[in-house]
């Protein structure tokens, strides 16, 4: 799982409010190489919700993340920053872990990159 | 100006949309409400391999060709008529300055004669070709690789043949190819040779023409939300856009048949770029972030209809029908717990399909999916689902049996989603809902599908059976 994807993600058990970002318990977080494509990454930046993202690179082991969300004009002129943003967002793989849900504590197992987001008879 | 689009003559429905998404695609100006301008040749039916089109540049033509299908070749028609002497006044007529830049001396050329309606040989070809001396060629015959391809097309009158339309008269075209389709996709992504499969993984030429309705290309994020063995993305992903599915179902994402035979294996096989993402969820229930929307450029998928394959939603048959409680799973059980899930019925799938669209799409954004209809429909017009968001834009039919077809339905995103908005939406699917289950008898296409045909109907008058649809078309026509 990349966190691009832990960036759409919340827990929607019945009954929940806050249930975005959802804490990554990283067990085995592997780099994989991906092409770099500018206008992609350019085009993810305005959906993003930063904050979650840079937690979440964090829990992950990636720490080279501005704290506060950049000018739109940054993505435009500093490519290092887009280098950045790209290797947080598509070369960061869990492979094993859990995504913890801030209000209940319920864990959404990870598998072999894939997140488990099913939701027991009782969370329905 | 006007090309001479030909097709091949198969999948005849969905060959103009696919010119028309195309043309979008590759920047052609084309109206709010408008579509690109066709003509047909005189005495064609709409059936015909030839039809011309409009498009405002050679280039737009060519990349249209070479990125299609279906398009077996798009040329600069220099001259038709009904026989050869039409044909030679109507080439002579036709500028030299259109011409002239093609036939230089320092330039290879080759001329190629197709017939439709019958064979020629090889001695009648040549006298053909030998009949165009009045055209300037001065440059090398290149029969290999020349840098131009000239196209001398003759339909040859013929009787009605197999239901085919009848030739009523011959017609004779000659033109200049700016471009044409790489078929060499098909046998390359075919499924016969696809690592992982499923039973109702997508043929590959289908899966190419759904990526191009959906306008899939480089930077732009793709989603199917019913991915199973991903052969939709993989297209997609040919393309260059980037993918990203979900699956109910955890077999079939995560654990495939295996570690080298399972979804990424697939797009491994074509050294294609995996999927950014694959989840494992719910479409009834998804567990997007409130704020998420306009998130996808397309989305292109194949619902579950409930003939070979069922859909499933969480909730488990028992507890759907109130007949059991939702019940606690104890602590200790929790983690390898699979959830049940209970029946989905088509008409519920796609209206969370639409919604889902509805929310995630950006404005202009595509939603490309197929569409089971019953084929004994009498007077009666199909009735499609609809959502105050979309545009439909194109529908392709695929006949699939003598009862029923899948429909290939193309909706673009023309209103931004809206609480509002979801309320209309509401009250269009349960009026949707209230008519489809009137037409399926069941209530479930199942088994409209699969009963036996009821013997009394064996002996009413053949005649009496009105097949909309001629007779030669098909699966795969």
């Amino acid at each position: 799982m990349r966190l691009i994807t832990h960036n759409m993600l919340s827990c929607n058990i019945k009954g929940v409010t806050n249930g975005f970002p959802l804490r990554i318990e990283a067990g085995n977080v592997i780099e994989k190489e991906v092409d770099f494509n500018p206008d992609f990454i350019r085009h993810m930046f305005a959906k993003l919700e930063w904050k979650a993202l840079v937690e979440g690179a964090r829990s992950m082991g990636y720490a080279e993340l501005p704290e506060d969300s950049p000018d739109a004009a940054v993505l435009e002129s500093d490519e290092s920053f887009l280098k950045k943003l790209h290797h947080a967002l598509l070369e960061l793989h869990l492979e094993e872990g859990a995504l913890v849900c801030p209000e209940t504590g319920r864990k959404f197992p990870v598998n072999k990159g894939i997140p488990n987001m099913l939701l027991h008879e009782d969370e329905v | 100006m006007w090309f001479l689009c030909v097709f091949y003559h198969r999948l005849l429905d969905f060959r103009k949309p696919e010119v028309e998404a195309l043309a979008e695609l590759f920047g052609e100006e084309i109206a709010e409400n408008e579509s690109l301008q066709w003509r047909l040749p005189e005495h064609h039916h709409n059936d015909t391999p030839f039809h011309f089109v409009q498009l405002s540049s050679e280039e737009i033509a060519r990349n249209i060709a070479k990125r299609s299908i279906l398009v077996k070749g798009m040329y600069e028609l220099w001259g038709e008529g009904t026989c050869y002497e039409e044909l030679k006044d109507s080439i002579l007529s036709y500028p030299d300055s259109r011409k002239l830049p093609f036939l230089t001396s320092d330039s290879t050329f080759r001329i190629s004669v197709e017939t439709f309606g019958r064979g020629l040989t090889f001695e009648e070809q040549k006298d053909r070709i030998q009949s165009l001396t009045y055209i300037p060629f001065e440059g090398r015959v290149n029969l290999k690789n020349p840098d131009h391809n000239f196209f001398l097309m003759e339909m040859i009158e013929s009787e009605e043949n197999n239901g085919l339309q009848p030739i009523l008269q011959r017609r004779i075209f000659f033109g200049r190819e700016v471009g044409f389709a790489d078929r060499k996709l098909l046998p390359t992504f075919q499924l016969k040779s696809r690592t992982y499969l499923g039973p109702t993984a997508m043929d590959a030429e289908m899966a190419f023409l759904m990526a191009n309705q959906a306008k899939a290309t480089s930077g732009k994020l793709v989603y199917d939300p019913f991915v199973g063995t991903g052969s939709i993305l993989v297209s997609a992903a040919q393309f260059g856009a980037m993918t990203m599915g979900a699956d109910i179902d955890i077999r079939v994402v995560r654990d495939g048949r295996g570690p080298d035979c399972n979804v990424w294996s697939n797009f491994k096989q074509y050294g294609l770029p995996m999927p950014v993402a694959l989840l494992r969820m719910d479409n009834n229930l998804p567990p997007w972030r409130s704020g998420l929307k306009e998130i996808f450029d397309a989305i292109i998928c194949d619902p579950p209809y409930g003939v070979r394959a069922g859909g499933r939603k969480s909730g488990g048959r028992k507890i759907l029908r109130g007949t059991v409680d939702p019940y606690t799973v104890p602590d200790d059980k929790r983690t390898d717990h699979i959830p049940s899930t209970g029946a989905y019925s088509l008409v519920e799938c796609v209206h969370d399909l639409l919604h889902l669209a509805a929310r995630m799409l950006v404005m202009k954004g595509r939603l490309v999916f197929f569409f089971p209809v019953l084929r004994d429909e009498t007077g009666g017009e199909v009735k499609f689902p609809e959502h105050p968001c979309f545009k439909l834009v194109a529908v392709s039919e695929q006949i699939l049996s003598s009862r029923y077809s899948r429909v290939l339905l193309t909706m673009v995103k023309v209103e931004p989603y809206s609480e509002e908005i979801k309320e209309a939406a509401r009250l269009m699917h349960l009026e949707f809902r209230e008519n489809h289950l009137k037409w399926l008898e069941d209530g479930n296409i199942h088994s409209s599908v699969f009963k036996p045909i009821d013997s009394s109907q064996i002996h009413t008058d053949p005649k009496a059976f009105k097949d909309p649809k001629p007779k030669y078309r098909g699966k795969y026509v």
